[in-house]
Parts: structure tokens; sequence; C-alpha cells
């Protein structure tokens, strides 16, 4: 019945599991002090249009439950209009990210953000140069690339072992088991 | 003021080259000492890096700053995420001397080192501290009769904590900026609204992104207004580029111009659209063009 009893409670987690609440806490980000009031999501401008709710990713997190799946982490513009106004004061934006962390390094990225990744990995920038900007650059009198990595390749090379330092690369790639 | 160098970050050299060049006459006729950062790469995008991987942004971020540091200037930007992302990163690593100490680990293996000794500025906030609305007015040549609606954008004053702006809710700095030029700053509602681009939102989800973006749209339409203005690329993207896509997508015509502020500067201070890169934008308005030109002749 004890041992019954612990495997039925949400937050006792198997080994392979990542903790959130706990990944959470330990980073001073406390959810527990969430009252459900609701002003995060009144004040959410992607839950006008998305199924972003919240309230609703901070109450899975004081409950620990399976949320690194939701596609809702996926939809917050990061507009800190939830964090400035929350009346306990959490930190909701750090958490919404942080709990993105978690799902990145469990293999659960999404399509067009690993090709924003791949893209850094190769270039240096998120959005690299194009021809059509080349142009623009020039008509305006602008050399056709800028000062940075695009102009100089060892720049680029140091950025590629920095990426590389940190396991970037290998992040990327990693795809859920 | 400690001398500059200008990070340009990835969307305005590589898709709003415009801005870039605003951005030097305007650095130009305001006599501020700001050098190239040769070899920046991406800040990196607060949106998604940021959440995938701590020490990936803090390396990349921090990189960016030591080259700063190694020319003994501190960093200028002008766009609001790379605002965000530098200068969060800055204080952190200023602030925690394990983090500094694990990310100066990554930078060794490049020869580097972060010190902790340049700050990370953003132009609007450059302006309004070291100016002076006041001052910037005395400068302007072409007083620009024009209505605007102003977009300040989410990480140029939020997270509030970090920023030290003032308000969130209804902050005046950047619209007194606005006003210096002659321009009219409208009010409207939604003002402080998002663009509806950040959080690896309009990469990733460009539908949901974009009906962010058409309620802004919609809003400042009904205040009548001449142009829209902004101090970050990627809002500049999604409030220019996004007009293009809504038409597209949803069938809804707006034809509002985009200006980023080193634009609207630019004008005051008498270059022409076709110096500041106006004419390079998405949307392409006639009306507004002329109206321009007849500003500027008189
Ligand atoms: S605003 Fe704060 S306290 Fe209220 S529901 Fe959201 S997270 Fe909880
Ligand atoms: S930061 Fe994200 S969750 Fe919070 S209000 Fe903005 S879009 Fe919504």
């Amino acid at each position: 019945m004890h041992i019954k009893n612990k495997i039925n409670n949400p937050l006792v987690k198997t080994m392979s599991e990542p903790d959130v609440l706990k990944t959470l806490q330990d980073a001073s980000l406390d959810v527990l002090t969430c009252m459900q009031c609701g002003t995060c999501s009144g004040s959410c401008p992607s839950g006008r249009y998305t199924s972003l709710n919240t309230r609703r990713i901070i109450r899975k997190a004081r409950k620990n439950s399976d949320m690194l799946h939701d596609d809702d982490l996926w939809m917050c513009a990061t507009c800190y209009n939830c964090q400035e106004r929350c009346p306990r004061g959490i930190k909701i934006v750090d958490a919404i990210l942080m709990i993105r962390t978690i799902a990145v390094h469990e293999g659960i990225m999404l399509p067009a953000h690993r090709k924003i990744s791949e893209l850094v990995l190769k270039h240096g920038h998120a959005v690299p140069i194009n021809d059509a900007t080349k142009e623009k650059r020039k008509d305006l009198g602008l050399e056709e690339l800028p000062e940075t990595v695009h102009k100089y390749p060892e720049a680029l090379a140091d950025v590629k072992k920095l990426l590389e330092s940190c396991g970037f690369d290998k992040l990327v790639v990693k795809k859920q088991e | 003021m400690k001398k500059l160098s200008l990070f340009l970050g990835c969307i305005i050299p590589n898709r709003y080259p415009g801005i870039e060049k605003a951005t030097y006459l305007c650095l130009e006729k305001l006599g501020i000492d700001c050098s190239d950062l040769p070899g920046a790469s991406c800040c990196p995008a607060p949106g998604v890096f940021r959440s995938f991987d701590k020490s990936t942004w803090l390396a990349l971020a921090s990189r960016n700053i030591v080259l700063s540091e190694e020319l003994e200037r501190d960093v200028l930007t002008i766009c609001n995420g790379c605002y965000g992302s530098l200068i969060d990163a800055n204080n952190e690593l200023k602030e925690n001397a394990a983090l500094k100490k694990s990310t100066n680990t990554h930078l060794e293996k490049i020869g580097k080192k972060y010190n902790g000794s340049a700050d990370v500025r953003h132009i609007v906030e450059l302006l309004y501290d070291e100016f002076g609305p006041e001052k910037i007015k005395e400068m302007v040549t072409t007083p620009l009769n024009l209505r605007v609606a102003l977009h300040y954008g989410c990480h140029l004053v939020k997270p509030s904590k970090e920023r030290q702006l003032g308000s969130v809710e209804r902050p005046m700095f950047f619209d007194e900026l606005v006003e210096s030029t002659g321009a009219e700053s409208v009010d409207y509602p939604d003002k402080m609204a998002c663009c509806g681009a950040g959080g690896g939102v309009r990469s990733a989800l460009l539908e949901k992104s974009l009906e962010m973006a058409n309620h802004k749209f919609s809003r400042i339409q009904d205040a009548g207004v001449d142009c829209i203005v902004n101090a970050c690329p990627f809002c500049h993207l999604q409030l220019d580029g996004g007009q293009a896509e809504v038409k597209e997508k949803f069938g809804l015509e707006y034809n509002i111009p985009v200006l980023h502020y080193t634009q609207l500067l630019g004008l005051a201070f008498g270059f022409s659209p076709e110096e500041l890169g106006i004419d390079l934008n998405v949307i392409k308005n006639d009306e507004f063009l002329a109206k321009l030109k007849e500003l500027a002749e008189n």
C-alpha cells in the first residue's frame, strides 16, 4: 500500500523523467506561491489567438505533471506581460524558458527552431544574408558583407568552436527516443 | 559617455540594411564615437537560444561583449532582442561568479576572456539619457509634421527589474524622443501590446504570430497615422513584412509605412528616404514618400 501510494504520487519522479518542479525550485523560480488568479492568462496576447493558457502551465508545473510535450510552451512570445503583472511576483517567463530548456534537452524541439539552430551552427547568424540584401546594401553604398562573422571567416570558426564546446551541435541533432 | 561599438545583430545587416545606414548617419550627425564591432555574431536570439541551452546563450553573448571589451568600448545595440539578450547575459555574468567561470572555460578555447568591463546600451535609452529630447530637438533641421504610432516593443522595457526604464504599462521616454523630431506620437489602444514575433513564435507558428500583429495593425489603422515607428528590427520585420503576409493570408490590407527610430531621426536631420533605405521596405507607400518630400522642401 505504501509503495503503491508512492508510485501514484506524481511528485515522485522516476529516474529517467526530468523533475521539472525541482529544476524550477533550484533556479529560485518558485511557482508554488501561485494562487491561480489568472492575471497571467488575462494579460497574454498570445492566449487570445492560441491555446496558450499561462495559468495552466504554472498549474501543471506546481503539480509537476508532464508538460514537456505541450505545444503551448512554444506559443509564448516572451512579451513579459504576465511576469510584470503577476501579483505573486512569479518569474513566469523565466519559468517557461526553463521548461523549454528541459524539453529541448529531452530532444523535443519544433522543426522550425531546429532549422534556425542549424543556421547559427553554420553561419553564426540566425538570419544569414541573402542575395537580395546584398543588392540593397550596395544600393545604399554599404559594403556587400556586414562587419560580422559574414566577413571574417576566422571569427566564424571561433563561433563554431564555442558552439561545439557547449555541446550545442549535439543538442540540435538530438531527437527524442 | 563611454566610447561605443555598434552591434549589428542579424536582421539589420542581413534584411534591413537601411536601418544600418540610418544608424551610421545619425551617429555621425550626433557626434557619437562609435566603431564597428568586427566579427560579431548572432546575439544569440533570446527567444529560441536562451530557452534551448543557457551555457550556449551565455557563451555566444559573452563572446560578442568581449569583442567590445577588447576595444574598450560599450556595446551599442539597435534592436530590442539584441539588447535584451546581451544586457541580460552581461548582468548575469557580472553578478554570478560561478557562471562567469564556466563561461570563461568555453571562451578560453578561442583565446578569449570575459571580464565584465563593458556595458550594453540600446540606442533609444542612450539618446534619452545622454542627449535628451530637448537637445535632439535643437539639432533637428527638418521638423517632421507626421502622426506616428509608436511601438516600443517588449524587450526594450521588460523585464522591468532588469531594464530599470520606468513604467512598463505607460512609458513616455520613447514618445518624447519621437516628438523631438517634430512628429506627434499618437496614443492608441494596446500600444504596449506585443507584435507577436518574439519567443520563436514567428518562426514556428507564423499564422498565430500574424494574428497578434494584425490586432496591432487594426488598432493603428483606427488611430489614423502616417507611419509606425519602432526600435527593433524584429518588430520592424513583423510590422512591415507582416503586413504583406497578413494581406496574403487574411486578405486584409493596411499599407502603413514602418520606420526604425534611426530612420525617423535621419529624416529630421535632413537625409532623404533613399539614403535611409525607407524605400527598401516591403510596404511601398507613395503617398507617404510624397509627404516626406514635401516636408523636406518646406
Ligand atoms: S498571475 Fe501569477 S499568481 Fe496569478 S495565476 Fe498567473 S502565475 Fe499564478
Ligand atoms: S510572456 Fe508569454 S505567457 Fe506571458 S503574457 Fe506574454 S506571451 Fe503570454
